[in-house]
């Protein structure tokens, strides 16, 4: 019988279906393991990725410009000729040269070389001077030695001839072809600038110490579409320093004289017709200046030096409501003299060439000096950039043109702008800003991170002074003196709140604490002495109590007896909101803390995020805490017990110390959890960057800012990569928390073990 | 006294009483979600009010809402009075311009509100609640009052729902399938011409198809039109409201009506039931601050779903791995605190990683690869709920790792080595033995991603989750499950609705229901959650002995 079993058994186990069992066994073996192992790696991989693509994202910020020779031509034109203005195209296929001869030069960037040549309608006159009027829509105007000046625009025109794109440039004149008559005698400085309703000219003519300010308005011709200019009203004023250069801010109120040495007149031309001198400035040490011009925006003063400095200068409004010139940023360029200074048309940057032949790229709001590069050995006289930022055009004092490639999408960040204090234009003082967007176009973005760091611990920290302690003392008793039966269900009842949506309580933080609160301020307060108070009183009350009634509630179940207690304070304290109010803030808190304390109040504050997402991390801290608490080895306690200490001396004498690295990692926990959170703070917040502790105001976290900035941030854009930043700190932030958290806690696991 | 104090005793009462508070706020919150979440529904008593305006006396009709303190002075050198304001929903906003009004109750003529006999609540479709009596219904040319009017409206009533529901059927079923049909043909022109494949056959093909399309969609619209037709001869329900005012409310625009006086319990709490239902199984209305929350529910659970499809097998692979396969060293020891920590970082880190990897340039990546030809506008290069999905499933990923790597590590090693020891390949005693035995802990885990999944709202935001999605994320047209839609949620229900609409006051207690939904949905399964790990302690701990 056994005999045939085994047979048949040896059958089975042998032979060739039997090892082609087996070998499909063992490749199957073989290939699961091979798709584990890839599906796992892969799997904790992409949970890496993550990390890494923030940093991807983040990393192009840092990165310093990309600055690429293109080419190098003769300067269309001749270098005899003096160069005062160049127009580039939006593609950088074509440009324009305006010389001081009165010659237009157009010039092919493509292939390089001159393309065309224009007379500018002069009339015999000569060009005695030159002036931007509008950067951006690319106006200019000449001063002419018949006391006439010329406005001309720089333009291009794209068309198709045989399926080619070709752009050539043009010149056209808003004001008509023929020159307008200011005055007799040379015009030897000039500044313009034009309003959509307007025209400011300021003037001075030769040999004379006067300057002269005369406004047009524009009038629209009915037959064609033609400008005409009317003089309305003019003004003047004997300079006092010898004019150098004259420049006129953008709205053609602040007007700058500055001389030879670096001196410069600040004239106020609110009222055109009687300009008044605000105040005279040195705007340079031991130096001379080199050029002198304006930042985009035409509110800035740019101001080269022959040491190789370039100094920011704007007014500045003071306390008194006048304004100041400031200097507000100092450039250490190069070794040898600023020659020229290019500005970009949509940002902050500028270029910067040296008579060493060097060329700089710079921004300055970010204060950053993003690339150098060696044009030529010999001075560079011009510096113009692209449109769009992506080129620039040097030229060199031996007739040359340097055509450069740049690759530069994010020069407007640097550390120094995140994390640091920046003076943006018009501003009173250097200031940490977040303001990432806003609805007038020639806006500064202005992108630190302060703010929202600051609100992020802001929020985080005053939640954790409400939750720490309701957290710990709850763990404490939980672990050490609650009994079974109760414990069992307390846990896991505080243990849901962490389930809890935080939309959830958000809403209800917003919606209806937020009101509440702000309707019983001091009842609110009165929480926190009621409270403690009552409590103790109770405690100490209930040993007065007969010893019958005591003995029906033992410790371990304290808890119970005092929900009825904590119930009852509280509605106790709310009920004190009203005769507190009348007492010592004359009926009215937020009105007595607003005029009488001078501390702003908003509805949505601290105070409220504290309460609110305090109560969402009591549950973080409490579980873990509790877990180290009761995991503390019982002879520790019976030990500490037999030698006659109270349950309380043994607790704080014995179980706090060795479940301490326990209780430090669950408030670790608990502030990542704070740090991260989002929804609460988006809804209850207010979401105003401030950087205050104010209880009563609000504050914008990095978390709550990125869910309501992300969706409208344009890809690869700064501020979608600063976004990222903020995300990338957020995440840095927790995980370092996070892994302190369980580093402490595991070691703490290995110390019971020896235990 | 100081003995007391000495021993620490009133340390320990501190201790009780903040475990005390933390039950208090646990319950205190969880109460006042259910009972201002469940009062929604509940037919709330008509009051009528008479406020004293200057001679006239002026009567203010509607639920009573809310009530609180305001102070008053009293004047000089005297404490301030109290005096209750109430807050009363007066409805027909059509005619007063807001839905609710605050009175004081010191204008009041009587302080005990007078129970308005025979009031009727009508809730329609635009506009919002009506309050006030019947005054006649006028059917083409017959007008019923008194006694007769009721029996007529409610038949009108049910003929008007009826007709809605059918409009609505046509126009969202039938007309949105030939809209997507037409829509597939247009992209499938635009495929064809992309591919070089465009023959004029095909052209005309397809102008054929699209003629048919066109024909169809006209015979619905005229089908619809019919009973718009219908609807406007369903008659109108003259009102009278407070203040002597008549108020013509179309028949058609009745969505319920009511008269909360009149009600028995039995009659409210059919009230109450029928109100539930409506809730969870209708659209919204009026910028979701009315209506049920049909999509939100039916979106809520599609992302949690996929999601899950998707983090199951990624957690319990990447688990097993690390528990089975991988070398055990300082490495697995960094990369398991490694995935422990992404648990606690903060979902929106994960949301802007879904927006930039997932949507940006996956989504962009597939786009170019495969729907180039519907480019520029974006199939999968936009937040949907593909990419919602996944991104949910990674934040949970951390959990299933953790939960099923713990019921891995439970199994005894000697199953394990009885398995082995009896000829199993090691991958048939993972599956065979390890993995059904830890099925449980996987479960736990599974429950609590999706719970996590449930009530995540900030990275949603990111990656799909819109306020109104015109159609639901699934539905009768292939291929059913629809991932490169957008997609409603609860969560950013609340969100929404309690802070972007323009009408908080109203829209409060639906607010206050969705939240009860959720929390009831979340608590479930977190105590499922909960239930199953101590099955699985019980059972282990047999295992051992």
């Amino acid at each position: 019988m056994s005999h045939s079993v085994d047979n048949a058994l040896d059958k089975a186990l042998s032979g060739p279906a039997f090892e082609k069992r087996i070998k499909r066994r063992n490749l199957r073996d073989y290939l699961s393991k091979i798709g584990i192992s890839v599906g796992g790696l892969g799997i904790i991989g992409a949970v890496m990725l993550i990390m890494f693509f923030l940093f991807y994202v983040v990393l192009p910020l840092f990165v310093p410009a990309h600055i690429e020779k293109h080419q190098t031509f003769a300067l269309p034109g001749g270098a005899n000729e003096t160069t005062l203005y160049y127009g580039v195209d939006e593609y950088q296929t074509s440009g324009l040269r305006f010389t001081q001869s009165g010659n237009a030069y157009g010039f092919d960037l493509v292939k390089g070389g001159a393309t065309s040549q224009e007379m500018l309608p002069l009339n015999g006159a000569q060009i005695t001077s030159f002036t931007v009027v509008n950067e951006l829509k690319s106006i200019i105007a000449f001063g002419l030695s018949t006391g006439e000046i010329l406005v001309a625009q720089y333009g291009y025109s794209v068309t198709y001839p045989n399926n080619v794109k070709t752009i050539t440039p043009k010149v056209t004149y808003p004001f008509g072809e023929e020159p307008i008559k200011l005055a007799d005698g040379v015009i030897e400085h000039l500044a313009v600038r034009e309003s959509d309703s307007e025209v400011r000219i300021v003037y001075q003519i030769k040999d004379s110490a006067e300057i002269k300010v005369m406004l047009f308005s524009k009038v629209e011709s009915m037959l064609s579409d033609s400008v005409q200019l009317e003089e309305d009203t003019d003004g003047s004023l004997m300079a006092s320093l010898p004019t150098q250069w004259l420049l006129l801010d953008s709205l053609g109120r602040n007007l700058y004289n500055i001389d030879a040495d670096g001196k410069v007149e600040y004239i106020d031309l609110s009222d055109v017709s009687t300009p008044q001198v605000i105040e005279q400035v040195e705007l340079l040490q031991d130096d001379k200046p080199s050029v002198v011009r304006f930042l985009l925006g035409d509110y800035s003063i740019m101001v080269g030096t022959e040491k190789g400095k370039v100094y920011q200068w704007f007014p500045v409004r003071q306390a008194d409501n006048s304004f100041k010139l400031q200097r507000i940023r100092e450039f250490d360029v190069s070794q040898s003299a600023i020659t020229s200074i290019g500005i970009e048309k949509a940002r902050k940057g500028f270029a910067v060439t040296d008579a060493d032949g060097q060329f700089h790229l710079l921004h300055s709001t970010a204060h950053r000096y993003l690339g150098t590069e060696q044009a030529a050995d010999v001075s560079l006289t011009r510096v113009v950039m692209a449109p769009r930022a992506n080129g620039a055009l040097v030229e060199t004092a031996k007739g040359d043109l340097v055509h450069y490639m740049i690759e530069n999408e994010h020069p407007d960040v640097s550390l120094e702008s995140l994390w640091g204090k920046v003076w943006y234009e018009g501003y009173e003082e250097p200031s940490y800003t977040w303001q990432s967007s806003s609805a007038s176009s020639d806006f500064e973005p202005k992108f630190s991170l302060m703010p929202l760091t600051w609100g992020t611990i802001k929020a985080a920290l005053y939640s954790m002074l409400f939750a720490v302690p309701i957290a710990i003392l709850a763990a404490i008793y939980t672990a050490f003196f609650m009994d079974r039966q109760t414990r069992q269900w307390v846990k896991p009842s505080v243990e849901m709140i962490e389930a809890l949506p935080t939309v959830i309580l958000g809403f209800l933080a917003g919606l209806w604490l937020a009101p509440h609160m702000e309707a019983n301020l001091p009842g609110f307060f009165a929480i926190f002495v009621v409270l403690p108070l009552g409590i103790i009183l109770f405690g100490y009350g209930w040993t007065k109590l007969p010893k019958a009634i005591r003995q029906k509630v033992p410790v371990g179940r304290r808890a119970v007896l005092m929900i009825p207690v904590i119930i009852f304070l509280g509605w106790f304290a709310l009920q004190l909101s009203s005769p507190l109010e009348n007492a010592f803030f004359n009926g009215d808190m937020r009105h007595w803390l607003t005029y009488s304390a001078g501390i702003d109040f908003d509805q949505r504050n601290a105070m409220v995020i504290g309460f609110a997402m305090g109560f969402a991390l009591i549950p973080t801290i409490f579980s873990v805490a509790e877990d180290a608490i009761y995991n503390v080895p019982s002879y520790l306690v019976n030990g500490s017990l037999a030698l006659g200490a109270s349950g309380w001396q043994t607790l704080v004498g014995v179980v706090i110390p060795t479940a301490s690295p326990g209780i430090f990692s669950a408030i670790m926990l608990g502030f990542g959890r704070g740090v991260g959170e989002t929804m609460i703070v988006l809804m209850a917040s207010g979401n105003t960057p401030l950087m205050n502790a104010n209880l009563f105001e609000g504050m914008r976290t990095l978390s709550a800012n990125l869910a309501v900035e992300m969706p409208e941030a344009e890809v690869a854009s700064s501020h979608y990569r600063v976004l990222f930043l903020s995300g990338l700190v957020l995440f840095i932030f927790t995980f370092f928390f996070n892994t302190l958290a369980e580093v402490v806690r595991q070691r703490m696991r290995r110390k019971y073990g020896s235990l | 006294m100081r003995e007391w104090f000495k021993k620490g005793e009133h340390w320990i009462w501190m201790s009780s009483a903040m475990v005390a508070l933390s039950v208090v706020l646990v319950f205190g919150l969880f109460s006042m979600i259910t009972y201002k979440g469940l009062v929604h529904f509940w037919p709330h008593e008509v009051y009528e009010y008479q406020l004293q305006n200057g001679k006239e006396i002026e009567r203010v009709v509607g639920e009573l809402r809310d009530s609180k303190m305001k102070e008053v002075s009293a004047g000089e050198g005297q404490a301030p009075q109290e005096i209750p304001q109430l807050l009363i929903k007066v409805g027909n906003r059509d005619l007063y311009g807001i839905d609710f009004r605050w009175l004081s109750s010191d204008e009041l003529v009587s302080d005990e509100p007078k129970i308005a006999q025979d009031a009727v609540v009508i809730e329609r479709y635009e506009y919002g609640n009506v309050y006030g009596w019947y005054q006649s219904l006028k059917v083409a040319d017959e007008t019923f009052s008194g006694s007769d009017l009721q029996a007529a409206l409610a038949k009108q009533v049910a003929e008007g729902k009826r007709l809605h529901d059918e409009i609505k059927s046509i126009e969202k079923g039938d007309i949105g399938l030939i809209n997507y049909k037409i829509e597939q043909l247009r992209l499938e022109e635009k495929r064809l011409q992309a591919d070089g494949d465009w023959t004029d056959a095909k052209a005309q093909l397809m102008k054929d198809e699209r003629a048919a399309l066109d024909q169809q969609f006209r015979e619905y619209q005229a089908q619809t039109q019919e009973l718009y037709q219908l609807q406007k001869t369903l008659g109108e329900l003259t009102m009278t409201v407070s203040g002597g005012q008549t108020l013509n409310v179309p028949v058609k625009n009745i969505v319920e009506y009511w008269q909360p006086n009149e009600m028995n319990l039995a009659d409210k709490l059919g009230f109450f039931f029928h109100g539930i239902k409506r809730f969870l199984t209708e659209d919204p209305r009026e910028a979701n601050t009315e209506g049920g929350i049909f999509p939100a529910m039916i979106g809520t659970i599609t992302m949690v779903l996929i999601m899950t499809i998707l983090v199951t097998p990624m957690g319990v692979v990447a688990a097993v791995y690390m528990r089975e396969y991988a070398k055990d060293g300082p490495v697995l020891r960094m990369v398991r605190i490694s995935i422990n920590n992404l648990a606690g970082v903060p979902s929106i880190v994960f949301g802007i990683f879904g927006l930039g990897f997932f949507v940006y340039i996956l989504g962009g990546s597939i786009d170019e690869l495969f729907y180039g030809y519907a480019l520029p506008s974006p199939t999968f290069g936009t937040p949907g709920l593909l990419w919602a999905s996944l991104t949910m499933a990674l934040l949970t990923l951390p959990v299933v790792i953790v939960s099923t790597e713990e019921g891995l590590s439970r199994i005894p090693r000697a199953l394990r080595e009885g398995g082995l020891a009896l000829g199993a390949t090691k991958i048939e005693v993972i599956s065979k033995i390890v993995l059904p035995m830890a099925l449980p802990a996987i479960m736990t885990g599974l429950i609590l991603a999706v719970a996590r999944a449930a009530g995540e709202v900030a990275p949603l935001m990111l990656v799909g989750v819109v306020k109104l999605a015109p159609e639901l994320p699934v539905d009768t047209i292939a291929p059913f499950v629809h991932l490169d839609r957008k997609f409603m949620h609860l969560g950013f229900h609340i969100y929404d609705v309690g802070f972007q609409s323009p009408n908080v006051e109203a829209s409060q207690p639906l607010v206050y229901a969705t939240s009860l939904l959720l929390v009831l949905i979340i608590v479930g399964l977190n105590l499922g959650a909960i239930s199953i790990r101590n099955r699985l302690r019980e059972k282990y701990k047999a295992l051992d002995n």
